[in-house]
């Protein structure tokens, strides 16, 4: 390399460090850190070795700070949520939180003595792909991928696949016919989230 | 005029199924998320409660007895030893798809297990850093560029689309290994091994989409169809679903 470049790489190094990017461009090395903090604290509860009650709160906490929550229950609802109203999608929204911590918190029981690695981060159309996997005592290993984009204003994972299998479309034909159950009315069905597992 | 006719007939049917193969070059398209063709929908949902209950009363307590009688160890060494038997299978598609790699990589697995990890008892291979590659005829089908076709609630066997099918009954049947060894028929055998311990160990999960949803028919069509995709992808997933489109309308 000759010198001239030399100096305008170190320059152009300096220049960036002197001005970090902007926090609200995410890009892959963020969307990692975002689930790296997710994977974090995940583990942390699976190990904390407190009640199943208590791991359920911690599990709603860690969906709704670093989740899209509002876009996810939305997406569930499909075309209906164009009906609702404004009081109905808060409502919602939340008993779809506390339905989702107590279903996967229970299957993330079978995580605890494991432990998440993330691995990889890629810019996927207009959001990124975290691939991450899990390592669990006496199984193969298998991959699990996070979904991130800023859309919402903050950076935050709107899907979560496991080998594959996306929780927001398998929520999204879940609470579809949940909502096909009770005749499209959605007061009956917050109702009923809040009461199921 | 008789056999020439059977004869020419034979020939088209040949015929379509190489055009079918042959004809769009290279693998078939993978349909994104859980999107379904679904015509024997309604057949396929007697089906499935039929399934359903051979799971409630069959599969699921014996899978119970089979956890709660073997320790671990013993259930891994049995999976082991099934899985192995398995494996003359993965390198007979491997080759069938092209994949040398794979095919080398999984007779060197099947030739280590059999020897060093006692009639496949024990990974020693997958100890060596040579994991498991599974591959099946189905896969081989997709690879030659069949279309995955509607899906078909099979009894016994579970949810499969069309193209699965033919190939899970084409290894049935050519498993040289499930042939060959004593108490294995192409109807029972190792495989049962596999069933229980899975059934076993993904229980809750499997209980949950069975016994806790609203809908089992569509939830386990729905994991099955992204699962299997996933898996035809190369461990990928090609079209994510985006909600944000539907939410901003582009």
């Amino acid at each position: 390399m000759n010198r001239r470049r030399l100096l305008t790489a170190g320059f152009a190094v300096a220049t960036l460090a002197a001005f970090p990017a902007p926090s609200f461009a995410l890009d892959a090395a963020q969307a990692r850190r975002l689930i790296d903090e997710v994977v974090a604290d995940i583990n942390r509860v699976i190990n904390s070795g407190r009640s199943e009650q208590a791991m359920y709160a911690d599990f709603e906490r860690l969906f709704v700070r670093y989740a899209d929550v509002p876009t996810i229950a939305r997406s569930t609802l499909g075309p209906q949520a164009r009906s609702a109203s404004p009081q109905q999608m808060a409502a919602f929204t939340d008993a779809f939180a506390g339905y989702m911590a107590r279903k996967y918190g229970a299957r993330f029981r079978e995580f605890i003595g494991g432990q998440i690695v993330v691995r990889d981060a890629r810019a996927v159309k207009s959001f990124f792909e975290v691939q991450a996997t899990a390592e669990l005592r006496g199984q193969a290993p298998f991959a699990v991928t996070f979904l991130v984009s800023d859309r919402s204003g903050q950076n935050k994972f709107f899907d979560l696949l496991i080998e594959g299998i996306s929780l927001l479309t398998t929520e999204r034909t879940e609470i579809g016919a949940m909502l096909d159950r009770r005749r499209g009315n959605i007061d009956q069905l917050i109702q009923d989230l809040r009461g199921a597992s | 005029m008789t056999a020439f006719r059977t004869k020419s007939f034979a020939t088209v049917v040949a015929a379509a199924a190489l055009a079918l193969v042959a004809g769009c070059g290279g693998p078939a398209p993978i349909p994104s998320g859980d999107a379904v063709q679904d015509p024997f929908e309604a057949q396929n949902r007697q089906t499935h409660e039929f399934n359903k209950n051979f799971d409630r009363y069959g599969v699921r307590p014996a899978s119970q007895v089979w956890g709660a009688v073997l320790p671990p160890p013993v259930r891994r060494s049995a999976m082991n030893f099934a899985v192995n038997l398995d494996t003359p299978t993965y390198v007979f598609n491997d080759i069938l798809q092209g994949e040398i790699d794979d095919a080398a990589h999984n007779l060197i697995r099947f030739v280590v297990n059999s020897t060093i990890g006692v009639a496949g008892l024990f990974d020693a291979a997958g100890g060596m850093g040579l994991e498991a590659r599974k591959s099946d005829f189905g896969q081989t089908l997709h690879v030659w560029g069949a279309t995955e076709g509607p899906v078909v609630e099979v009894p016994v066997f579970g949810i499969y689309t069309s193209r699965h099918a033919y190939g899970t009954a084409v290894d049935i049947v050519t498993n040289p290994a499930r042939l060959v060894l004593p108490f294995n028929t192409p109807w029972l055998n190792s495989a049962v091994i596999e069933v229980l311990d899975t059934r076993y160990s993904l229980g809750a999960s499997i209980d949950a989409s069975l016994y806790d949803s609203a809908d089992s028919y569509a939830l386990s069509r729905s994991i099955y169809l992204q699962n299997r995709r996933f898996f035809l992808a190369g461990g990928e997933t090609e079209d994510y679903f985006d909600p944000y489109e539907e939410l901003f309308g582009e």
